[in-house]
């Protein structure tokens, strides 16, 4: 999943500048389950943003609509009217979420409201952990179904390098120490008996799947309708 | 490790020759003053084989390690060219070692990187485009096959540098440490220079397994030493530096040296002098280590303690160029 965490409210507040009316969009999917911008986040910063206007001697209009899917133009479609009604669309959703509303109603002014992070997985309540680095290539099949691109501070292939310690990376502080994922990788395979896997250098890799080859686009021909094109 | 790949670095022919090498390290500055460079170079001359020159050491900004390579071979030093994965990516690691060799350097060490929330600049990107294992197969590419990384042809003449990595033996995981290392010499590292040693039982433990595994048949292993300032110098490394491993009886006898002398000035010379001390017994100890064929010698920022170090520990003076290898001019 996306996850993401909400922006500092003082930063939501100057990018919502002086609009009076303030349309609240949130994303019912990755937003959602990491608690930073479902229909629940929505409507507390909403009520935060009449409450900060009210503050001021100001008053916004500040309305909260929360969508099923913001990536999807369809389900976009359900709020024309009242983006088209608002002064700034404060979007909930991850950078996808803002992109897409920007795209469909381009006279619209939106902001961002959330930071996306990374995408990961839960790790206990309350914590998410980064797991992929959508680079393009997946190498999890050869270093132990984890990651070395997004887990490795430094992105090596043939880890871990002289900075692992008890199992926690180099990078960071106390209990902000990452696992070291050549640790991980290490152990995983030993256990599995598969440290052959690893024993022969790793090539450099070919970032061009990545975002270094420049925005990514798929095209699945098989999927194309006739009539509906795409957008470049 | 093999000098016959038409390099010219003195220290590929040190290490040919049989000889115990010497390497010692060169910090350049946090400014743009070449005579800091020229001033520790002669500190540094006939005390070693060849000078590593640090390429932003700690992910701190310095002068360039080609740039202070230069004047270091000015002053009769043949520098160990240090790169780092970190600030660069293939493209320029490339054109920089093209360029490095033009200026004739002759011998790289090819790192990782210390990670960029060390130093100075934490908000940086790093790059990490290749990792140290692909680079060492990329400087040795450039020399065996005459090729770039992509493949591509050199059209007229390639670098052909010695090829150095580094190798931790106290990181982590330790039974995994032999095997990385042979995975260096299976890129085609020429050299391994070691992160500091101060337990001599663990790093035995470790050149015991490389032995078996026949690394030390493919290159040659320079040990790492360095002395302590201080005992506060010691205790942060124990307790502060990932993947060091210092002893507790070190660090009780660099805090024993100091204990009784009110003089401060008096305290420091003690401390220092038995810094030096525990260096040139772990030096005498690691030349009896078998697969050891040299010590690489880091006084960071001390650069006056390895001439004393080199002496104590009957390493001077080093041996004569072999002059049809020499690469580099006399000492002037």
């Amino acid at each position: 999943m996306i996850v993401a965490e909400q922006k500092p409210l003082a930063e939501i507040r100057a990018l919502v500048g002086d609009a009076k009316r303030v349309l609240v969009v949130g994303c019912g999917t990755c937003v959602t389950v990491c608690f930073a911008g479902g229909a629940k986040e929505a409507g507390v910063l909403g009520s935060l943003l009449r409450m900060g206007a009210q503050l001021d001697g100001n008053v916004k209009d500040v309305s909260e609509v929360t969508v099923q899917r913001q990536c999807e133009r369809e389900y976009l479609d359900g709020i024309r009217e009242q983006v088209e009604q608002a002064d700034a669309v404060l979007s909930l959703g991850c950078g996808i979420g803002v992109q897409a509303i920007a795209e469909q109603f381009p006279n619209a002014i939106v902001v961002p409201g959330l930071n996306t992070s990374f995408l990961g997985k839960p790790a206990a309540h309350g914590e998410w952990v980064e797991r992929c680095a959508a680079c393009g290539n997946c190498l999890l099949g050869v270093t132990g179904g984890i990651c070395p691109i997004a887990r490795c501070a430094k992105q090596l292939l043939n880890g871990p390098c002289g900075g692992s310690s008890k199992g926690k990376c180099e990078v960071g502080t106390g209990d902000s120490k990452p696992d070291c994922a050549w640790q991980l990788i290490y152990d995983k395979l030993k256990a599995q008996d598969r440290l052959h896997l690893i024993t022969e250098v790793a090539p450099p890799k070919d970032w061009r799947t990545s975002r270094d080859g420049g925005p990514r686009r798929i095209v699945r021909e098989d999927l194309k309708l006739p009539s509906t094109g795409g957008q470049k | 490790m093999n000098a016959s790949n038409g390099t010219t670095s003195r220290l590929a022919s040190i290490l040919k020759h049989g000889h115990f090498a010497v390497t010692t390290e060169l910090g350049p500055p946090k400014n743009a003053d070449p005579e800091i460079v020229r001033a520790k170079a002669r500190l540094l001359r006939g005390c070693a084989d060849a000078v590593n020159i640090t390429d932003n050491q700690t992910a701190i900004v310095r002068m360039s390690s080609i740039a202070a390579g230069v004047i270091a071979r000015q002053e009769g030093l043949e520098p160990v060219i240090q790169m780092t994965c970190r600030d660069r990516n293939r493209l320029a690691m490339q054109s920089d070692l093209l360029g490095a060799y033009a200026l004739g350097m002759r011998n790289v060490l090819c790192l990782s990187g210390d990670h960029q929330t060390f130093g100075n600049h934490p908000q940086a990107k790093n790059v990490h485009d290749i990792d140290s294992m692909q680079l060492v197969q990329m400087v040795v590419g450039l020399r065996d096959r005459g090729c770039f990384q992509c493949g591509e042809e050199i059209k007229g003449d390639n670098p052909r540098f010695f090829v150095g990595a580094a190798e931790n033996p106290f990181g982590d995981p330790f039974d995994w440490r032999p095997y990385r290392l042979a995975k260096k010499a299976k890129a085609g590292a020429d050299f391994i220079q070691t992160q500091l040693v101060f337990n001599v039982p663990r790093f035995r433990e470790f050149m015991r397994r490389v032995v078996d595994l026949g690394v030390t048949e493919e290159l040659s292993i320079l040990a790492g030493v360095g002395p302590l300032k201080s005992p506060a110098a010691a205790r942060y490394m124990r307790d502060q530096v990932p993947g060091m491993d210092v002893p507790d009886e070190i660090v009780e006898r660099m805090e024993a040296a100091g204990r009784g002398i009110e003089d401060k000035k008096a305290r420091t010379a003690a401390y220092r002098e038995t810094g030096i001390q525990i260096c040139v017994e772990m030096i005498g100890e690691l030349r009896e280590i078998k697969g050891v064929a040299g010590i690489h010698l880091m006084a960071i920022e001390w650069e006056d303690a390895v001439p004393i170090v080199t002496e104590r520990a009957k390493l001077l003076p080093r041996p004569a160029l072999e002059p049809e290898t020499s690469a580099c001019p006399p000492p002037h």
